[in-house]
């Protein structure tokens, strides 16, 4: 489903990712951990296109598409979703304007009818009571006075309503206390499935306790220095980042 | 020595000089005014980018414009249908029409008013409603360092008088619909008289439009709105002049006590436009909001001035322009809030945010305090700004094409200030030609 080569990706100056190798099937769920600044959220900005990241080298194949290629809308479209570590407010936005266009605009680049106000309103109801989310929340402007709670929750909402196939999910558990954290968790898991990817980046192990992933690479100073199963993560926990700093500059020496 | 030809002095246009012999026939007790505003006129002369107050519009291109005066009493025929397509769609209540600046009965029509309401035109007025002139008039849209407003008060022989007494409300708006049909360059001065008494309330609305979206002319337009004690009165301007003409407007307004006025305003339409309000609060407790918006493009100028003087205590007023510049577009805010010695526990606000679409538009941005009250809150801010890239990358990343990501952002601006309106009609006016303006503005309409 996603194929990620030698990727390397600068903003400004700074070079970030250095040459990042990941691959992803159909079905998989991989958890990105990795220190702060180690690039994490510009892998998840890269992939959802953000223009300020400039990418030097690589490639990076979506379901055979070159996603280099396509704007970020384009990228929606073809199913990639990002849920945004820090989401953007737009005020005089409203949820439900932003999320009704989101919907037509990937519906018709997908060629498919668009859908009524109607039906939009009841498929948001139904997915607003699984996560939980207020009925008022929809007449709001997009993210404006959101809690930090409110705004990851929003985040798996859109998920939740969009049906993305390759979905990104940069730090959703952060600043969650443990019944938003359930919820979300159970949103990612009803949208579980054989054709549907996650990329979960995160820095606890909490998460992944409930959202259980296939893989976990750490991320470390723009490169994935180290993959493996689940029990990884409690590793990390345990030792700390430290543990294979050290490994690594003890290898390069 | 003077020995212009006659045809030199048409040349020139009546901006160059004014004629005493172009001054309209008026009563004796008019002909004062309209004698000492000529006079000033042709002191001032036409304001040029070295006056202070005109420093950002060059209004040069109205006086090349060789501007005609509007034929005295020859009215030009109109039909019912297309005044209907010029008006603002919904808007319900007495409808006043003015083409070229004329009134025109026949495609007007003034609905049942509660008792002694008065809502007729200027020159009718001027017969039967002498006390009530003579009271008002020109008493507040002061001329002496106003050319454009010496000129309309030379020259104006149209508009429109309301006259709410004492407890009256109105309840549906007064709708003054000035319509031009230019073909010729015509030099136009409505002139709008407002009288709400004690504990009245009405909201009139000032449109200009042209009948084609085409032609070069003037409206000088100057309106006076008295706000009695407790009164509440509602004013809206709305320029929607062809893209070739110039809109001056004055608004004036001096307020009782407890009283309150919202003063809301668009520009879209016009080549040179500016639009000065002068909102006095002259009662304790007075609540004045000046409310605006000017979207424009091209090669527009729009420039906005306003003037907010607290002469009594315990005044709050809220200013709360914002602005839309595309391609060249030049958009230009001046606010001055003046807060007299007396006006302690003054709580003015001012705000002016303007959002450049293009590299080329620009806007001059500049808030005045004149405060000499000690125990005061005045509070201002100006932003100048493009669209904020992210929150269009925020859209895009949902899968909203650029174009859209773009237009729900410039909508939702813009309609914070459309939403302080009151007047549904005009709302729904106003969101829908913003959307016009937009290249993905359809896409919008299905969802907004
Ligand atoms: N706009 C920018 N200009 C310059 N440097 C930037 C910019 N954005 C990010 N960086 C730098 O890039 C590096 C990687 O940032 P990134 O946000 O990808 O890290 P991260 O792994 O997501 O960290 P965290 O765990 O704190 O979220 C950091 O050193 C950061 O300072
Ligand atoms: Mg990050």
């Amino acid at each position: 489903m996603l194929e990620i080569k030698n990727l390397h990706a600068r903003i400004e100056d700074n070079e970030i990712l250095k040459g990042l190798d990941l691959t992803i099937n159909p079905g998989e769920v991989h958890s990105i951990m990795g220190p702060n600044g180690s690039g994490k959220s510009t892998l998840a900005q890269v992939l959802a296109g953000r223009e300020d990241y400039e990418v030097t080298e690589g490639s990076i194949t979506y379901n055979g598409k070159d996603l280099l290629d396509l704007s970020p809308d384009e990228r929606a479209g073809e199913g990639v979703f990002m849920a945004f570590q820090y989401p953007v407010e737009i005020p005089g936005v409203t949820n439900t304007q932003f999320l009704h266009a989101a919907i037509n605009a990937q519906r018709k680049y997908r060629g498919q009818d668009e859908i009524d106000a109607i039906e939009f309103l009841k498929l948001a109801k139904q997915k607003r009571q699984m996560m939980k989310i207020d009925d008022s929340l929809l007449s709001r402007s997009v993210n404006e006075g959101f809690s930090g709670g409110e705004k990851k929750r929003h985040e798996i909402y859109q998920m939740a309503m969009l049906e993305p196939k390759l979905a990104i999910l940069d730090e959703t558990d952060s600043g969650l206390d443990i019944d938003a954290l359930r919820i979300v968790a159970d949103g990612v898991n009803s949208l579980r499935g054989s054709d549907r990817s996650f990329v979960v980046i995160t820095h606890y192990q909490r998460l992944l306790s409930y959202v259980v992933p296939d893989f976990i690479h750490v991320l470390y100073k723009g490169k994935i220095v180290r993959s493996g199963g689940k029990e990884l993560a409690l590793e990390l926990e345990e030792k700390g980042y430290a543990w294979i700093e050290e490994q690594i500059e003890a290898a390069a020496v | 020595m003077t020995t212009m030809t006659i045809q030199d002095h048409q040349q020139a246009g009546p901006l160059a000089e004014l004629n005493p012999a172009s001054l309209p026939q008026s009563p004796a007790w008019l002909q004062p005014m309209r004698e000492q505003a000529l006079a000033r006129f042709n002191k001032l002369g036409l304001p040029t980018t070295r006056d202070e107050d005109w420093r950002f519009t060059n209004v040069a291109p109205i006086r090349d414009a060789l501007l005609e005066l509007s034929p005295n009493g020859q009215a030009v025929t109109l039909s019912q249908r297309d005044a209907d397509t010029c008006a603002v769609p919904g808007v319900t209540g007495s409808r006043l029409v003015f083409v070229n600046g004329r009134f025109n009965a026949s495609l007007s029509s003034i609905k049942p008013l509660p008792q002694g309401v008065r809502v007729l035109s200027l020159a009718e007025a001027i017969e039967t409603e002498q006390a009530l002139l003579k009271t008002h008039l020109g008493k507040l849209a002061d001329f002496e360092d106003q050319p454009f407003t010496a000129l309309n008060a030379a020259l104006a022989d149209d508009g429109v008088v309301v006259c709410v007494p004492r407890g009256k409300q109105v309840d549906e708006p007064i709708y003054l619909l000035n319509i031009t049909t230019a073909d010729k360059p015509l030099l136009i001065n409505p002139r709008n008289l407002i009288v709400v008494e004690e504990s009245a309330a009405v909201t009139v609305i000032e449109d200009y439009v042209s009948l084609n979206g085409e032609g070069v002319y003037l409206n000088n337009a100057v309106t006076e709105v008295v706000v009695g004690d407790n009164a509440h009165a509602t004013h809206y301007m709305l320029d929607r002049e062809s893209t070739e003409a110039f809109n001056i407007s004055s608004l004036y307004s001096r307020q009782g006590r407890d009283s309150r006025f919202e003063s809301h305003t668009a520009l879209l339409g016009g080549s040179i436009v500016r639009n000065n309000v002068t909102s006095v609060l002259d009662g304790e407790g007075a609540w004045s909001q000046l409310n605006g918006l000017y979207v424009i493009r091209g090669d527009q100028t729009a420039d906005n001035h306003m003037r907010v003087v607290h002469a009594k205590p315990h005044g709050d007023s809220r200013q709360f322009y914002k602005g839309i510049m595309n391609d060249r577009a030049k958009g230009v805010f001046r606010g001055r809030i003046v807060v007299d010695p007396d006006a302690q526990k003054t709580d003015a606000k001012q705000s002016n945010q303007n959002l450049l679409l293009s590299p080329d538009a620009g806007v001059n941005t500049d808030p005045q305090l004149e405060i000499f009250a000690d125990d005061v809150k005045c509070t201002h801010g100006a932003t100048i700004g493009q669209l904020n890239e992210e929150q269009v990358f925020y859209l895009r990343s949902r899968g909203v094409p650029y174009d859209t990501a773009r237009a729900m952002i410039i909508y939702a601006f813009a309609s914070e200030t459309i939403d302080r309106m009151g007047c549904e009609p005009i709302r729904r006016l106003l969101k829908g030609q913003l959307l016009d303006r937009l290249p993905a503005g359809e896409v919008l309409k299905k969802i907004l």
